[in-house]
């Protein structure tokens, strides 16, 4: 098994825009450990994370840049899916509507060439590791007879099923009710441990990044500006923009830098 | 008297499909609360507990199955023309999803200026006057006043709403989760905007969240619902006293300071306040 995912000197631009929108961006991600991608909306943090699946919308362009597993160089057909799942923000929009669940984990084990005769046993037990124990009345569900919080938890299943050691997850809670959102942390966290995935998680929110990161990156206009472990982070926040978020986060709770 | 005050509402939703009339859904049940001038409430639950609905109610924008919502004394539906152009003056609303609550091919003065059209007397000059005076309120640089909402940020375009709920000089604004699509550094930002806005304009917010932290710092008086109920009430003493088990998983859901290996020794105090007594990180 792999143990560890580089994005290399990433550069992503629009077109007719006057300066990229990531600009030379390296990461590494090891298996059992969550780095965080922080940063203010706008910054360039979904960018790095859709140009590294090769999944950039139209107009944005990647200029630059590779990933790179254990150091050898893949195309993006190689890594989607079988190396790097994915689960993004808004999980709704992520499904097709006219389609049951189970449709969508039975394609997913199709596109991976996986599809054989034990593949309800392997949708089945996918869906009880991420907390969907009633499978047979999930199954048949639309995406829109499902609440957010269990199309999350879909999402996650479906991630699971292809077996994949990195998983890139961008803002996976932020539209979750609060209650939702930590029962979807717990969850990631679990998989962390216990699968020994490695995690890209995405976030605005410096919270998540407490309760879930072991290392952290923060990008500011498209440049990596610090990155280290989540508790240098927060004890001694170097950079201005590391400096305000941190600041902002702890001022909800009464407390501020030293 | 209070500024306005709900009684035993009581609201359920009807969903209809092709085959006729479904199942009614209560949204909200035997719910009282009154808001006083230049009082801060927070109204606190999960998805799917009534807030919005009750919000939508005191603002008039829907009406009650059962109960009443009382401006000033008199029923909404009892008032005369004049009595509830006065309501929807003072009475305003800024929404969660401010991009679907302006017109796209509006321009940020147009936006801003549109209830002084229909809630006051002033004239085409004042009107721009005080359009200025609004943006200047809210931080926004004048410059912006020509642009179209896809043309400013998300955070910009929050205050831009801010400026349109402040502009008719409003008694009440209900603020349905308008802040809660921010980063956290505009979020802190609005709040205080809106704080500072509280004592020099004597405004009452009702403030529905679902994020306890965000509570703590805005709010004098919370109450908590559940399942279309308003199921507990925190006083000034803060919200360390709640026990309903719907505030206590809130509570808890509430994400960490800190990360967990650094939460009991840290470089970061606790500042002056007695805030973090009340939302332990751990």
């Amino acid at each position: 098994m792999p143990t560890f995912l580089t994005i290399e000197a990433m550069t992503v631009a629009a077109a007719g825009a006057p300066r990229p929108l990531v600009e030379n961006l390296s990461l590494t991600i090891e298996r059992g450990r969550v780095l965080a991608l922080v940063g203010a909306s706008g910054s360039g943090k979904s960018m790095t994370c859709l140009a590294s699946l090769g999944v950039l919308p139209p107009g944005v362009f990647q200029t630059g840049g590779e990933v790179r597993i254990d150091g050898r160089s893949h195309t993006w057909q190689e890594l989607r899916g079988r190396h790097v799942a994915a689960i993004m923000q808004n999980p709704r929009g992520a499904f097709n509507p006219v389609r049951t669940m189970r449709d969508h984990a039975v394609e997913t084990l199709k596109a991976l060439g996986r599809f054989d005769s034990d593949a309800d046993d392997r949708i089945a037990s996918a869906l009880i590791e991420v907390g969907l124990k009633e499978v047979k009345q999930v199954l048949p569900l639309h995406a829109f007879e499902m609440s957010g919080g269990m199309l999350q938890r879909m999402m996650i299943a479906l991630a699971l099923l292809s077996d994949a050691p990195f998983l890139f997850a961008d803002e996976p809670t932020t539209d979750l009710d609060l209650v939702v959102q930590m029962r979807i942390l717990d969850l990631l966290e679990r998989l962390v441990a216990e699968r020994g995935l490695g995690v890209l998680l995405v976030t605005h929110d410096m919270g998540v990044v407490a309760r879930l990161a072991d290392d952290v990156a923060l990008i500011d206009h498209g440049r990596l500006v610090e990155e280290g472990p989540v508790e240098a982070m927060f004890a001694s926040p170097r950079h201005p923009v590391t400096r305000l978020l941190v600041n902002a986060h702890l001022s909800l709770y009464g407390m501020e830098l030293a | 008297m209070s500024l306005l005050q709900a009684e035993a509402l009581t609201r359920r939703y009807r969903t209809h499909s092709l085959v006729g009339a479904g199942v009614a859904r209560t949204a909200l049940e035997d719910v009282s609360l009154s808001i006083a001038e230049g009082e801060t409430v927070a109204l606190l639950g999960r998805s799917g507990c009534g807030k919005s609905t009750l919000a939508r109610l005191l603002a008039g924008l829907e009406k009650p199955d059962a109960g009443k919502v009382s401006y000033r004394g008199t029923p909404l539906s009892m008032l005369d023309r004049p009595a509830r152009r006065a309501f929807r003056r003072d009475i305003q609303m800024v929404f969660q999803d401010s991009p679907s609550a302006v017109n796209p091919r509006f321009t940020v003065s147009a936006i801003i200026g549109e209830p002084l059209r229909h809630l006051t007397e002033l004239d085409a000059a004042e009107r721009e006057a005080r359009v200025s005076e609004l943006l200047e309120m809210v931080e926004l640089p004048a410059s912006i006043a020509t642009r179209l909402p896809s043309q400013i940020s998300g955070g910009q375009l929050q205050r831009v709403c801010i400026a349109r709920a402040l502009a008719a000089g409003p008694k009440l604004i209900i603020l349905d989760e308008a802040v809660s699509n921010l980063d956290i550094h505009l979020q802190t930002a609005a709040l205080d905007l809106l704080s500072q806005l509280q004592r020099s304009e004597a405004i009452a917010y009702l403030f529905v969240t679902h994020d306890l932290r965000l509570v703590e710092r805005f709010a004098a008086r919370a109450l908590v619902m559940d399942e279309g109920r308003i199921v507990e009430e925190a006083g000034a003493d803060g919200l360390a006293g709640l026990k309903h088990p719907a505030s206590l998983l809130l509570r808890q859901a509430v994400l960490p300071a800190l990360p967990r290996r650094m939460a009991e020794h840290a470089k970061v105090q606790p500042a002056s306040t007695n805030k973090a007594d009340a939302l332990d990180p751990v």
